[in-house]
C-alpha cells in the first residue's frame, strides 16, 4: 500500500474520527467502544476500522475483552491498535529522513552531542518565543500536543509514587508522558544522541526554571521524556 | 534466573575509557547511577546475567582492557530485550551523558554475539569478539545493533566458515596498556 493511499483513507471524516480515537488510547480498542466514541453504528465502525487496517494505518487482532479466559469467557472480539509503520508524503518528493540520518551519523562519529543539545535548546527557546514557560501540566500538554508528542497524564508509578502522594497532599502526583516521539525513526538509530537532542529541545520549549520541567525517563514504546511539576515550585 | 525457552542467548560487551578516575568528583553522577541502573538491569525482562567482580556489585573494578577502561559484559534472552534496557530504561540517561564521563571511541566500543543458552562468556572471549568486529567489521560472529544477525544466521555462518584467525584480529588492534593482546 502506498503512503498516499493510506493518508487518503483519512479523508473520510468518520474514518478519521475512528483512527484518532484508536491511536489516542494507546491500547487495543474493540469495535463497540470505537463506534460509541465516534458516534456511529457498530457495523459502520467495523467497516471503517477494517478499511484502516487494510491500508496499514491500524493493526487488528483478536482478544477476549472480558479479560477472562477458558470456557465460558466468551468469543474473542476484534481489536485495533495503531500500526507501527509511519507514513509520510511530500510533493514533490523530498527525503529529509535520509538527510537526518546522515547528519546524525556524522554527529555521532564526531561526538558532537553537546553542540547538538545546545542547538536544540536554543530552538526550543525560539519556538516558545516571548511566551512564558507553561504554568502547569495542562498548559504544557497543549504545547506538546501542538508539536505532535501526543501527551497524556499518568499517575506516579509504584510504591515510590504512593510515598510521594502522602507528602504532596495539594496535588495528585502526576507526570505527563508522551505516546509519540516526533523523531522516532532517527531516535531508534541513534538513541543517546537524538533522545538527548529531544530532551534539550523540550527543556528549551518548557523552560528549566519554570513551573514544569522535562526529565528523561525512557520506557519502551513511548517518548523518552516525562514532564512534571518542578519540585522547587512547591515551596 | 529461571529456565529460558531460548536456545541461544545474546552476549554484549561494551568498553568505555574513563575521562577521570572513578573517585574523581566529576565522575560522581555516573557512580551514583551505577547501583540503580544495575538493579534495573537485573530486573529487566529478558536479562540473564552480567559480569560482576567477586565481592562487589559491579565490574567497574575489573580492568581487563586497560587501566582506565571499564567493561560491561552481559547476557540477554533476545536482542529486543537488550535494546529496550539499553535505550528505553534509566540506562538511557547514562548514555545521554556519556561524553561527560567517557572518551569518545574511534573504533567500535560495543559488540554483540550469540552464545548457547547456559554458557557464560569470559572476559577474554568477549574481548576477542570486540577485536573481531574492529578488524573485520560486523559479521554473524561479532556485530552491533545497527548491523545485527539472528541466532539462525550466526549458526549457519559458523557451519559455513571457520572463525577469523586471531592474528588477523590482533593486527588492527591499537597498542594499549592491555595485557590481553586482543584488548584495545
Amino acid at each position: 500500500m502506498e503512503d498516499i493511499d493510506a493518508i487518503a483513507a483519512l479523508q473520510d471524516p468518520v474514518r478519521r474520527r475512528l483512527y484518532e480515537y484508536v491511536v489516542a488510547q494507546g491500547r487495543e480498542v474493540g469495535r463497540n467502544e470505537a463506534a460509541e466514541a465516534a458516534g456511529v453504528a457498530r457495523t459502520l465502525a467495523a467497516h471503517h476500522l477494517d478499511r484502516l487496517t487494510e491500508v496499514g494505518l491500524l493493526e487488528s487482532g483478536s482478544r477476549r475483552l472480558t479479560g477472562r479466559s477458558g470456557p465460558g469467557a466468551g468469543r474473542p472480539a476484534k481489536v485495533y491498535t495503531r500500526a507501527r509503520a509511519e507514513r509520510a508524503v511530500s510533493l514533490p518528493v523530498r527525503d529529509y529522513r535520509t538527510a537526518a540520518e546522515l547528519l546524525a551519523e556524522a554527529a555521532e562519529e564526531a561526538g558532537l552531542d553537546a553542540g547538538l543539545y545546545a542547538a536544540a535548546r536554543r530552538r526550543g527557546e525560539s519556538l516558545r518565543g516571548s511566551a512564558a514557560p507553561p504554568g502547569g501540566l495542562e498548559e504544557a500538554m497543549e504545547v506538546l500536543a501542538a508539536r505532535g508528542y501526543e501527551p497524556h497524564l499518568e499517575g506516579a508509578e509504584g510504591t515510590e509514587g504512593a510515598k510521594g502522594a502522602e507528602e504532596a497532599t495539594d496535588a495528585a502526583p502526576c507526570v505527563v508522558r508522551m505516546r509519540n516521539c516526533p523523531f522516532h525513526a532517527v531516535a531508534e538509530r541513534f538513541p543517546p544522541l537524538v533522545c538527548g537532542m529531544n530532551l534539550a529541545l523540550l527543556e528549551g520549549l518548557l523552560g528549566t526554571d519554570g513551573p514544569v520541567r522535562a526529565r528523561m525517563e525512557a520506557r519502551p514504546g513511548e517518548c523518552c521524556v516525562v514532564v512534571e511539576t518542578s519540585k522547587n515550585n512547591r515551596d | 534466573m529461571t529456565a529460558s525457552p531460548h536456545a541461544d542467548h545474546l552476549a554484549q560487551l561494551n568498553v568505555a575509557t574513563l575521562r577521570h578516575p572513578l573517585d574523581d568528583p566529576r565522575m560522581a553522577p555516573f557512580v551514583e547511577m551505577l547501583d540503580p541502573v544495575n538493579a534495573a538491569a537485573d530486573a529487566a525482562p529478558g536479562f540473564v546475567w552480567r559480569l560482576v567482580e567477586e565481592g562487589t556489585a559491579d565490574a567497574t573494578g575489573l580492568r581487563p582492557a586497560g587501566e582506565d577502561v571499564i567493561v560491561n559484559l552481559t547476557v540477554w534472552e533476545t536482542q529486543e530485550a537488550l535494546w529496550d534496557f539499553t535505550y528505553r530504561s534509566g540506562h538511557l540517561e547514562v548514555m545521554r551523558r556519556r561524553r561527560e564521563w567517557f572518551e569518545r571511541h574511534v573504533e567500535a566500543h560495543l559488540v554483540l554475539w550469540w552464545i548457547p543458552a547456559g554458557h557464560l562468556p569470559t572476559v577474554g572471549e568477549a574481548l576477542e569478539r570486540l577485536a573481531d568486529l574492529r578488524a573485520h567489521g560486523p559479521s554473524p560472529r561479532a556485530f552491533t545493533f545497527t548491523s545485527s544477525y539472528t541466532a539462525v544466521e550466526a549458526a549457519r555462518h559458523l557451519r559455513a566458515a571457520p572463525p577469523a584467525r586471531p592474528e588477523q584480529a590482533a593486527r588492527s588492534a591499537r597498542p594499549a596498556s592491555a595485557t590481553d593482546p586482543a584488548a584495545v
